[in-house]
C-alpha cells in the first residue's frame, strides 16, 4: 500500500466530519466530502486504476487534474452511464459508483495484456503495414471491439442540459491568482466582468495554500459584482471572442439524483476582450517504465497533500528539472512522506533540498521495479549506478503554458530554451496572456502585469506589453535516458513511445502533425497535454531540429471532452426539429387523422377507420373523393400577397408563364426556377386586383420562394416598387374536390356566385361566409372538381365543422396527404422534388410549349439555351404502366435496356395502385420519354426485374373534363 | 459563430443571417456566350483575404447588406449598403 490519508488537518478541501460511500469497481470504500475519485483511490492505496488503451498495461493516478490520461473511469449505470470520466475531476457523491475501462475480467487481472507480449508488431501505425492478408475485414471486428475505452450508454439520457448565451465586457479565463487580479482590476474600471473557474476553489495552485492575498482578492471580486462560474471550463475561442464554456452543475454520478436534473449548462459568451489565465502543464520527465502506478506528477503529489490530504506514497523519489521538485519535497517532508532521494539532472545544483534529502547530481533513471506498482528504481548518477527504494516516482519537467485559448484564437507562439517551453509570442486578436500561461510565475511581476491588463482592457485600451517569462526556472530539454532498457512513453493514454517518435522520424513522418497521426501521440482525451511537448522535443532530437523548428501541431476546440448533452442543450426529442401544427389540428385529431411528419409540419396522412391500414384508408379516401366528395386541409401551402405597380411585370420576370396577362379574378399555373434553369417550383398565381397578385406556392418552398423574391427585389430590381409579403400562416386553406364538392358548399351557404357556372376553373373570388372573409380559388390538384377555400386561419375549426355536419347527406370523407399522392399521380400532376430533381429542366416536365411563346426575359431563361438543354434524349415525364397490370413499381427502379451493370435510362419517381382504375400507375422519368410512348421497358430494382409499358399522361380522365364541373 | 452588424438591427449573432455568397457580380444578360453563362452561374474567385459578400439578416428584418470580410481572420471590415460600391479596405 503506497497512497494513505495524512492526518488532520491537511487537506483544504476535504470535509473529515462528512463521509461519503462509494464503490470502485464493486468494492465499497468511503471518501470525505471534498474528495475526488482518485483522491479518494489513493488514500485507500489503491494503486491500479486502469489498464492502458493499446498494451493493457496497469495504470494508476498520474495527475490531479484536466491533464489526466490514465485514470478513467465509466460512472454510473444503465442512462446515467458516463464513460472514459476523469477520476483527478470527478468529486465523489455518496453513492458514486465506478468501473475501470478497458480491462476484462478485472482491472487488476485483464487478458488484455496478453497483448503486451505482441509489443513489438505493434508500434505505431501497425495497422498500416499489418492485419491486411487475406483481407483486413477479418480482423476488422476483432480489433474494433479492443478499440476504445469506456463503454457509452445506450439508454436515452433523462437529464436536462442548458444554454445560456451572454455578453461580456471582459472575460477572464482561470481563476489562479493572476486570474483575480485581472477580474478585479477590470471590475474596477466599471467593466461588465466574467470569472471562470474549472475548480469549485478559487485560487488555483494557490487554492489550497490559505494563502490571504488570494482570499482578499476573491473577496473584491464578489464584493465589486464579478460574474464568477465556477465548475466551468472555457473550451474553446470561436470567431470575434465567442468562448463557450461548460458549467458542471449537478454532481456526476451520485445515485440520489433524481432523473431530469439540470447537469451541465453550456455557456455562449460573446467578450469584448478575453483574458487567458489558464496557468500551465507539468511536464515529465522520460525514462523506462515511467508509466508504472506510482509514477506521477511532482505538482500533482502537492496538491492531494496539500488540497486532499493523501499522499501518494511513503518514499518518494522526486526527478528535479525544474525548481519546482524542491518545494515539492519540501512540503511532502512536511507531511510526513519520506523522500528516498532529490535527482537533479540538470548540471549544476540548483535548489536546497529539506535536511536528510540526499540530492543525486546529473541523475536519471535507468530501470524501474515493479510492474503493478513501482517497487524501486536504478539511478545511474556521476558514472555509478544507485538502487533506491520508493513507491512512488515524482516528476518534475518543468512546465508547459496552457496556450489552447491563445492558440485557438490564432496568436503564435515561441519557444523560451532557459525553460523549455512555448510561450505566448504576443498577444492574439482580442486574447491576452496573463500569468503562467504567458510564461510569468514569478507571483508579483505576474499580478502588476494581470492587474495593467485587466485594467486596460475596461477602458477598451490597448493591454500593457507581454512579459518576457520569468520565474520558471531553467529545465533542461531532456529526451530519452539512453542506454537503458524499457519503454519510455511520451503519451501514456494511446500507449506512444520514444521508439514510436523514432519510428516516424525514420519513416519521414517528421512534420508535427504527421507525427500526431502516424503515432497518435495527442489524440487522446487528454489531448497531449502532458505528452505533446516531450514528443516534438524528442522528433526534434531525432531529427537534428530544435523544438521552434519542429513547432507544435494546430490547436483546436475543445480543450476538455464536452459532452454531447451539454452540446444539445434543449434541443432534443420534440424540440429537436419543433414541428409546425395545422390550425385546425385538435380538430383533425377528433375526426380520426393519423398525423405523420410531411417537412416541417404535422398534418394527416390519412383517417383510417377502426381495423384499417394506412394504404387502405388512401385508397378508400382517393375513391370517395373522385366518386362523391373529399375535404383536405391544405393550410401548409405557400402563400404570397405581391402588390404593387410593378408587382405584374415582377412576376413575368420570376415565372415561366406570363402572369401579367391575368384578368382580375382570373389564375394561372406558372413554373419558378432557378438561374441554372432547374425547376424548383410551382404554383398558382391569380390576380386580386390591378396592382395585387394571390401567389400560391408548393408547402416545402414557401419561405425559400419569399426570400427568393426579397432577394431580387433588393438586390437586382431596386427601383421596382413591389411588396412581397408572406401569408402562409395567415392563412387557412380548406380544400374541397371531387363531384359534389360544390354541392356540399352550396349545402353550408357558399355565394352562388361561386357555383361552377358562374366561377371558371382558375379562377379566384372574393366571398363571405356569414361574415367570415374569404378567398376561394377554383383549382385542382386532385384532377376533379376543386375549391380551395382560403380563410382566416383562426376560423378553420368552424369551417370544417360546418362543412362536416353536411357531409353524411353527400357521402363526403375526410382526406389525408396519402390519398392526395394518388389522387395526382393519377392524374399525371408533378410533384417538385419527387419527380424532379436539381437538373430537371421545365420542358421535362411538359413545359415546352410554353418556353416558346415566351417572348420576355425570365429567372433562369438563359440557361435554357444551352446545348445540354435542348438535347432530345434529356429524361423526360412520362406514365409508366404495370404490364402485369398488378405489380406496382417500385420507386428509384432503374429503366435500363439490360440488367446492370448498365447505363441507365431513367427511373420511377412515384407509383401507387390506382383505385379507381384498378391497376398500378406510376410516374417516370425517362430519356427521350416523349418520343418513346408505347415501348415495353424493363424496370430493375435490388435484383428484380419489372415490365412496364411508357404511357401518356394522365392516367385517369384523359380529356380532362371533371374539372369544369 | 461571426457576429454581425445588421445596418438597422445592430450586432447579431451569425446564426441570424444567411450568406449570399459573393457580390458585386454584373449578371450578363441573354446575349451572353455560353462560357461567359456558365462563368457567372458556376465559377467565383476565392481570395485569401478581403471577401466582398452578401448577406441577409434572415432571422430578423430580412434586410440584405454588404460586407467585406477577411477571410482568413473573419475580421469584418466594412458593412455597407447592397447597391453601393465596395469602399476601400485595408
Amino acid at each position: 500500500m503506497a497512497g494513505h490519508r495524512l492526518s488532520a488537518p491537511a487537506g483544504a478541501f476535504i470535509e473529515r466530519a462528512r463521509t461519503l460511500p462509494f464503490t470502485f469497481n464493486g468494492t465499497a470504500l468511503e471518501a470525505f466530502a471534498g474528495d475526488t475519485l482518485a483522491s479518494a483511490l489513493l488514500a485507500h492505496g489503491v494503486r491500479i486504476v486502469g489498464r492502458s488503451f493499446k498494451l493493457h498495461r496497469p495504470r494508476g493516478v498520474w495527475s490531479c487534474g484536466a491533464e489526466e490520461p490514465s485514470a478513467l473511469v465509466d460512472v454510473g449505470g444503465g442512462a446515467r452511464r458516463t464513460p472514459n470520466v476523469r477520476a483527478t475531476l470527478l468529486p465523489v457523491a455518496a453513492g458514486l459508483s465506478a468501473v475501470s475501462v478497458n480491462c476484462w475480467p478485472s482491472v487488476n487481472f485483464d487478458l488484455g495484456a496478453l497483448t503486451g507480449a505482441f509489443a513489438g508488431v505493434l508500434p505505431a501505425g501497425f495497422y498500416y503495414k499489418t492485419f491486411k492478408w487475406p483481407n483486413w475485414r477479418l480482423f476488422e471486428p476483432a480489433i474494433r471491439r479492443m478499440a476504445g475505452l469506456g463503454t457509452a450508454p445506450r439508454e436515452r439520457d433523462a437529464d436536462r442540459y442548458e444554454e445560456v448565451a451572454t455578453a461580456a465586457d471582459v472575460l477572464v479565463v482561470g481563476a489562479g491568482i493572476a486570474g483575480l487580479a485581472a477580474a478585479v482590476a477590470a471590475a474596477r474600471g466599471g467593466a461588465r466582468t466574467f470569472l471562470l473557474s474549472a475548480g469549485t476553489h478559487l485560487g488555483g495552485g494557490l487554492a489550497w495554500q490559505a494563502d490571504a492575498q488570494v482570499h482578499a482578492l476573491e473577496a473584491s471580486a464578489v464584493q465589486l459584482g464579478v460574474r464568477i462560474l465556477r465548475r466551468t471550463v472555457a473550451f474553446g475561442v470561436y470567431d470575434h471572442n465567442l468562448v463557450c464554456a461548460c458549467e458542471s452543475v449537478s454532481e456526476e454520478g451520485g445515485a440520489a439524483l433524481p432523473a431530469g436534473v439540470l447537469r451541465e449548462r453550456l455557456w455562449r459568451i460573446r467578450a469584448r476582450a478575453v483574458i487567458a489565465a489558464t496557468g500551465a502543464f507539468e511536464r515529465p520527465v522520460l525514462f523506462p517504465d515511467n508509466d508504472r502506478p506510482g509514477v506521477m506528477l511532482a505538482g500533482a503529489a502537492l496538491k492531494y497533500a496539500g488540497a486532499y490530504g493523501v499522499a501518494c506514497g511513503r518514499r518518494a523519489v522526486i526527478l528535479a528539472n525544474s525548481d519546482s521538485a524542491y518545494l515539492v519535497a519540501r512540503h511532502l517532508t512536511r507531511a510526513g512522506v519520506k523522500i528516498t532521494a532529490l535527482l537533479e539532472s540538470r548540471a549544476g545544483a540548483r535548489g536546497e533540498a529539506p535536511p536528510g534529502v540526499p540530492v543525486l547530481a546529473a541523475a536519471t533513471i535507468t530501470r524501474v521495479a515493479g510492474a503493478r506498482g513501482v517497487r524501486g528504481c536504478t539511478v545511474a548518477t556521476a558514472g555509478r549506478r544507485v538502487q533506491l527504494e520508493c513507491d512512488c516516482i515524482l516528476s518534475a519537467g518543468g512546465y508547459a503554458p496552457a496556450v489552447h485559448l491563445h492558440s485557438q484564437a490564432g496568436g503564435k507562439l515561441r519557444w523560451v530554451p532557459e525553460s523549455a517551453m512555448f510561450v505566448p509570442d504576443g498577444a492574439a486578436a482580442g486574447l491576452t496572456s496573463v500569468g503562467a500561461c504567458a510564461g510569468v510565475f514569478a507571483r508579483e511581476a505576474a499580478l502588476a502585469h494581470a492587474e495593467g491588463v485587466g485594467r486596460a482592457l475596461a477602458h477598451a485600451e490597448p493591454p500593457p506589453a507581454a512579459l518576457t517569462p520569468v520565474g520558471a526556472g531553467s529545465s533542461a530539454l531532456h529526451g530519452v535516458v539512453r542506454g537503458a532498457r524499457g519503454k519510455q512513453f511520451v503519451d501514456l493514454q494511446n500507449d506512444v513511445c520514444a521508439t514510436d517518435v523514432a519510428l516516424a522520424a525514420r519513416e519521414n513522418f517528421r512534420s508535427v502533425e504527421h507525427l500526431k497521426r502516424y503515432t497518435t501521440t495527442g489524440m487522446g482525451t487528454d489531448q497531449g497535454k502532458t505528452s505533446n511537448v516531450n514528443a516534438l522535443i524528442l522528433m526534434g532530437e531525432y531529427t537534428q531540429r530544435g523544438p521552434a523548428e519542429v513547432g507544435t501541431t494546430r490547436f483546436r476546440p475543445p480543450f476538455i471532452p464536452v459532452t454531447l448533452g451539454a452540446i444539445a442543450g434543449r434541443r432534443t426529442g420534440a424540440l429537436y426539429r419543433p414541428l409546425r401544427r395545422l390550425p385546425a389540428h385538435e380538430w383533425h385529431a377528433a375526426h380520426g387523422a393519423l398525423f405523420e411528419t410531411f417537412g416541417d409540419w404535422s398534418r394527416p396522412a390519412a383517417y383510417p377507420l377502426p381495423g384499417e391500414s394506412v394504404e387502405a384508408a388512401a385508397r378508400r379516401e382517393a375513391l370517395g373523393v373522385r366518386q362523391r366528395a373529399g375535404l383536405l386541409d391544405g393550410s401548409p401551402l405557400g402563400k404570397l400577397e405581391v402588390y404593387g405597380p410593378d408587382a405584374a411585370r415582377f412576376l413575368d420576370l420570376m415565372y415561366v408563364g406570363t402572369l401579367s396577362t391575368l384578368a382580375i379574378g382570373q389564375a394561372r399555373y406558372g413554373l419558378l426556377l432557378n438561374e441554372n434553369g432547374t425547376v424548383v417550383d410551382d404554383g398558382v398565381v391569380a390576380r386580386l386586383g390591378p396592382e395585387h397578385f394571390w401567389v400560391n406556392t408548393t408547402t416545402a418552398a414557401a419561405e425559400r420562394t419569399a426570400a427568393a423574391f426579397e432577394e431580387w427585389l433588393q438586390c437586382e430590381y431596386t427601383d421596382f416598387k413591389v411588396l412581397v409579403t408572406p401569408v402562409t400562416s395567415r392563412w387557412a386553406n380548406v380544400t374541397v374536390a371531387g363531384p359534389r364538392a360544390w354541392a356540399w358548399l352550396a349545402a353550408v351557404g357558399f355565394d352562388a356566385a361561386l357555383a361552377p357556372g358562374a366561377m371558371p376553373h382558375m379562377s379566384l373570388r372574393e366571398s363571405t361566409l356569414e361574415g367570415v372573409p374569404l378567398r376561394v380559388l377554383r383549382a385542382s390538384f386532385s384532377g376533379e372538381l376543386g375549391y380551395e377555400v382560403n380563410l382566416p386561419a383562426m376560423h378553420a375549426p368552424w369551417l370544417l365543422a360546418r362543412l362536416w355536419a353536411r357531409a353524411g347527406e353527400l357521402g363526403a370523407t375526410l382526406y389525408g396527404i396519402e390519398a392526395l399522392q394518388i389522387l395526382r399521380v393519377e392524374k399525371g400532376y408533378l410533384h417538385i422534388g419527387t419527380d424532379t430533381d436539381g437538373t430537371t429542366l421545365p420542358q421535362d416536365v411538359g413545359f415546352a410549349r410554353a418556353l416558346e411563346r415566351k417572348s420576355a426575359a425570365f429567372v433562369g431563361r438563359r440557361s435554357l439555351l444551352r446545348p445540354a438543354a435542348r438535347d432530345p434524349q434529356r429524361l423526360q415525364l412520362v406514365g409508366l404502366a404495370s404490364l402485369d397490370a398488378r405489380t406496382v413499381l417500385p420507386v428509384g427502379g432503374h429503366i435500363a435496356p439490360a440488367p446492370p451493370p448498365t447505363l441507365t435510362h431513367g427511373h420511377v419517381t412515384s407509383s401507387c395502385l390506382s383505385p379507381e382504375l384498378g391497376v398500378p400507375v406510376a410516374l417516370a422519368m425517362l430519356r427521350g420519354g416523349a418520343t418513346r410512348i408505347g415501348e415495353v421497358v424493363s424496370v430493375y430494382h435490388r435484383g428484380q426485374c419489372f415490365a412496364a409499358q411508357v404511357v401518356k399522361l394522365p392516367f385517369v380522365d384523359p380529356a380532362g373534363v371533371r374539372v369544369h364541373g | 459563430m461571426m457576429q454581425l452588424n445588421c445596418p438597422w438591427c445592430g450586432a447579431r449573432d451569425e446564426s441570424e443571417f444567411q450568406c449570399g455568397g459573393t457580390s458585386h457580380i454584373a449578371r450578363p444578360d441573354l446575349s451572353a456566350s455560353d462560357a461567359a453563362w456558365g462563368e457567372y452561374l458556376f465559377f467565383r474567385d476565392n481570395p485569401k483575404g478581403v471577401h466582398y459578400e452578401r448577406w441577409r439578416h434572415a432571422f430578423g428584418c430580412g434586410q440584405w447588406f454588404n460586407v467585406a470580410r477577411h477571410t482568413v481572420t473573419h475580421a469584418v471590415l466594412a458593412v455597407y449598403p447592397i447597391s453601393a460600391a465596395p469602399p476601400k479596405v485595408g
